[in-house]
């Protein structure tokens, strides 16, 4: 039994910890913020060059065919650089393609996803925002061999530099998943300011855009154990992200305590500021066992692994918040700043307890499966 | 990463597994609830012979000493299967899990020869005689004192919080031999028999009704200095043994009865109606259950996790040092929800035998044994994360 990550994990991990230390630091960060999209192709392209954008994609599609284990080991750290951009609406969307598309269409949007040529996201939440399938009521009709989809999709990740959005909408009873280009005539794209500027949310409308029969993913069924196993994905990624995040956080404010004295000692020698940071570290432990547990169960198609992956996000959402809160109240005044870089990790830790579910979300889905399961 | 038990592991399993089967006594159904007295106490020591007699006392105890010599890995499927055969719990667990290894690492051959068998087989209880009344969190500036004469050591003092005292013949006692020297260096640890002339062993009742802790005092009590447990003043790397040897796998066994705990809790949940319908349907405990359970589930984790950065590194990991604080706050936490689940019920003595009341209680004590919430945290900050010394 080995319950953490391999030498070859650890080898991977340091040298993606290495590359955005270099390639992505906090003003680049800051940088690609203020910009339109938050976004940066030179750095998305080194990132494919790397390999990333097809860690998990299989070889047969041009990516690395690595596990989930592996795919986590990254993400930590490009949580840990608060990356902007679209890493996880790509990975949401390559691992729903995976999961849902024909051969065809496997190869036609996985390849230039692994080589880094096509970004995408995933379209499901409505005005609605409930991140049930059952919720979606966006009308794509059938017109002939066409879909025509008109109506509006809202909280959609990274819409403006997605270069493919692969659309949940509603026909007749069934759902369906149809992968549209973000260019297509009669969609818009509009940008919802929210508090994670470094992942912009989009709303999208559709004005009576038609796209061939042919293009759709899947039907009914089929689109609901595609979305399940690929939100279970990017889930998994997500919470690596926010337990990289917590790290960054919990490292700041450590070495802040060292170094900013008060009453003649630094403030890390008082214990009302030490047990602040233990129950910092106690929760990032927590969010590891789970998160390594929930991805290791995933990638061996454990029984648990829904209920893993439902455990991890539920401690993710309260602990990422709690550290940010933790780590703002140790540093005093300077934490609450626009001009210290705690902000983006507390901003990025809110909009990522959001995303998927938060933390009341997850604990029904656990409540249903440990009480009403197992009568 | 991988989560499988090896073919060795599997093997080590099942041969237990079905000793276990063959094995476990029925339930202890006599007079008297708690452990450490009477015909209870009996048929707990009968049990533990019964073990040492199949082979699987002192587990991770060197072969040469009569233990199995296992490996982390077996010691927590050990204590994983112990729980899930609803197997008694081994009465000399403090000369099993604390004494004996310290003996292993710091005796003579005389005291490993004398002692060890002894621990194994039950036939001699032991206990552990380190927190007083002035040094609880701070044990080294503990105060009672042993003066050299000719070859006997006297001790004079109190000790408190002593878990087994009232059982115990002998004890693992921390005692002042040099008031003259920084409070670390004038420590020596003694092996003390309790039946000695002196000794006075005083039950503490809690505030659960039980009375498994004793305060005891040692009033001119004559003590060998063969019965000295490595050096003279040196005492305090003794103890350091002893409280490293409060092992990792320890936690399996917790989880193990907190999950069951938890899986009672659920059912009796289903039964409880309140407000129309049953309490398992109402959203607000519903979250909080579902809280307890993600909240144990994680400790799970984290003690395996914990445990096989030991087998495979043979050091401990940063994650060991928040398995105290986990479970012990986990714990509090769970029985409060217990409570407002059960709903009036819960404070009962008679409903579910009290255990729901007794155990409410009793968890105000697990931020406090071995080893208070405070001091898991100085432990996290100061080690772990490098912050300075606080005091």
């Amino acid at each position: 039994m080995d319950f953490d990550l391999s030498k070859p994990q650890k080898l991977l991990q340091q040298s993606a910890r290495d590359f955005f230390v270099r390639a992505c630091p906090p003003e680049k960060v800051r940088e690609m913020m203020a910009s339109g999209a938050a976004f940066d192709d030179a750095l998305w392209r080194e990132m494919a060059d790397q390999g990333w954008t097809g860690l998990i994609i299989p070889e047969e599609f041009g990516g690395l065919g690595l596990t989930l284990v592996d795919l986590i080991a990254v993400v930590e750290e490009m949580g840990r650089a608060s990356l902007p951009g679209p890493f996880i609406s790509t990975l949401w969307a390559a691992a729903l393609i995976d999961r849902a598309g024909s051969e065809g269409q496997r190869k036609q949007y996985l390849d230039p996803i692994s080589m880094g040529d096509l970004k995408a996201t995933v379209a499901l939440l409505e005005e609605s925002a409930d991140w049930d399938p059952d919720a979606v009521q966006l009308r794509a009709d059938r017109d002939g061999r066409e879909f025509r989809i008109s109506g509006r999709k809202d909280f959609v990740n990274d819409a403006a530099v997605a270069d493919l959005i692969i659309v949940v909408a509603r026909s007749g009873e069934d759902l369906v998943l149809l992968p549209v280009d973000r260019n297509t005539p009669g969609i818009s794209i509009i940008e919802t300011p929210a508090i994670d500027a470094t992942r912009k949310l989009y709303s999208i409308e559709f004005d009576n855009v038609s796209l061939p029969e042919s293009s759709a993913l899947a039907y009914n069924t089929r689109v609901r154990e595609a979305l399940d196993a690929s939100t279970e994905t990017a889930m998994i990624a997500l919470c690596a992200e926010m337990l990289g995040g917590m790290e960054w956080t919990l490292a700041t404010t450590v070495e802040y305590a060292k170094t900013r004295q008060q009453f003649d000692k630094p403030i890390g020698t008082y214990q009302a500021v030490q047990h602040q940071c233990a129950d910092m570290f106690l929760m990032i432990e927590s969010a590891r066992s789970a998160i390594y547990f929930a991805a290791w169960a995933l990638s061996e198609n454990d029984p648990g692994a829904r209920l893993a992956v439902s455990v991890a996000k539920a401690y993710c959402s309260d602990a990422a918040r709690e550290v940010g809160n933790r780590g703002v109240q140790v540093h005093g005044g300077i934490g609450f700043t626009w001009e210290h870089n705690l902000q983006l990790y507390y901003k990025r830790a809110k909009a990522s307890e959001i995303m998927f579910g938060d933390a009341n979300y997850h604990r029904d889905v656990i409540a249903r499966k440990v009480i009403d399961e197992t009568e | 990463m991988d989560l499988n038990l090896n073919p060795d592991e599997l093997k080590f399993r099942d041969e237990l597994r079905a000793w276990l089967q063959a094995n476990v006594p029925a339930p202890f159904t006599g007079k008297g609830g708690e452990e450490e007295k009477g015909e209870h106490f009996d048929y707990l020591r009968a049990w533990q012979k019964k073990v040492y007699e199949g082979g699987w006392a002192g587990l991770s105890w060197p072969k040469e000493y009569g233990g199995r010599g296992a490996r982390l890995i077996e010691q927590a499927i050990f204590t994983e299967e112990w729980a899930r055969a609803e197997a008694p719990q081994l009465i000399n667990v403090l000369g099993l899990s604390l004494i004996g290894p310290t003996i292993i690492s710091a005796g003579t051959p005389e005291q490993k020869e004398r002692f060890l068998p002894k621990i194994l087989s039950a036939e001699e209880i032991w206990c552990q005689g380190f927190s007083e009344p002035n040094a609880g969190s701070d044990v080294a500036s503990l105060g009672t004192k042993a003066t050299l004469d000719g070859d006997h050591f006297i001790v004079n003092g109190q000790k408190i919080w002593t878990s087994m005292a009232h059982v115990a013949d002998w004890c693992l006692l921390l005692v002042r031999t040099d008031p003259n020297v920084p409070k670390h260096k004038g420590i020596t640890a003694l092996l003390v028999d309790m039946h000695s002339t002196g000794v006075t062993v005083r039950p503490l009742r809690q505030m659960t009704g039980d009375a498994s802790f004793n305060e005891v005092f040692f009033d001119n009590v004559r003590v060998p200095v063969s019965n000295v447990l490595g050096e003279v003043n040196k005492g305090w790397s003794t103890a350091i043994t002893t409280l490293m040897n409060e092992r990792a796998h320890l936690g399996t066994g917790i989880y193990v009865q907190f999950k069951r705990n938890l899986d009672q809790l659920v059912e009796r949940s289903r039964q409880i109606r309140r407000g129309g319908r049953p309490v398992s349907e109402d959203p607000v405990l519903r979250q909080k259950i579902a809280q307890a359970y993600m909240e144990l589930e994680i400790f799970r984790l984290t003690n395996t996790r914990a445990l096989s950065k030991m087998h495979n590194q043979s050091v401990p990991g940063p994650e060991g040092s928040i398995l105290k604080l986990q479970w012990s706050e986990y714990n509090q936490r769970f029985q409060q929800i217990a409570m407002e689940v059960l709903g009036p019920v819960a404070q009962l003595h008679g409903f579910d035998n009290g255990q729901w009341v007794f155990n409410y209680l009793r968890t105000r004590g697990n931020t406090i044994e071995a080893g208070t919430s405070e001091i898991q945290r100085n432990i996290v900050a100061e080690r772990v994360l490098g912050l300075p010394k606080s005091y």
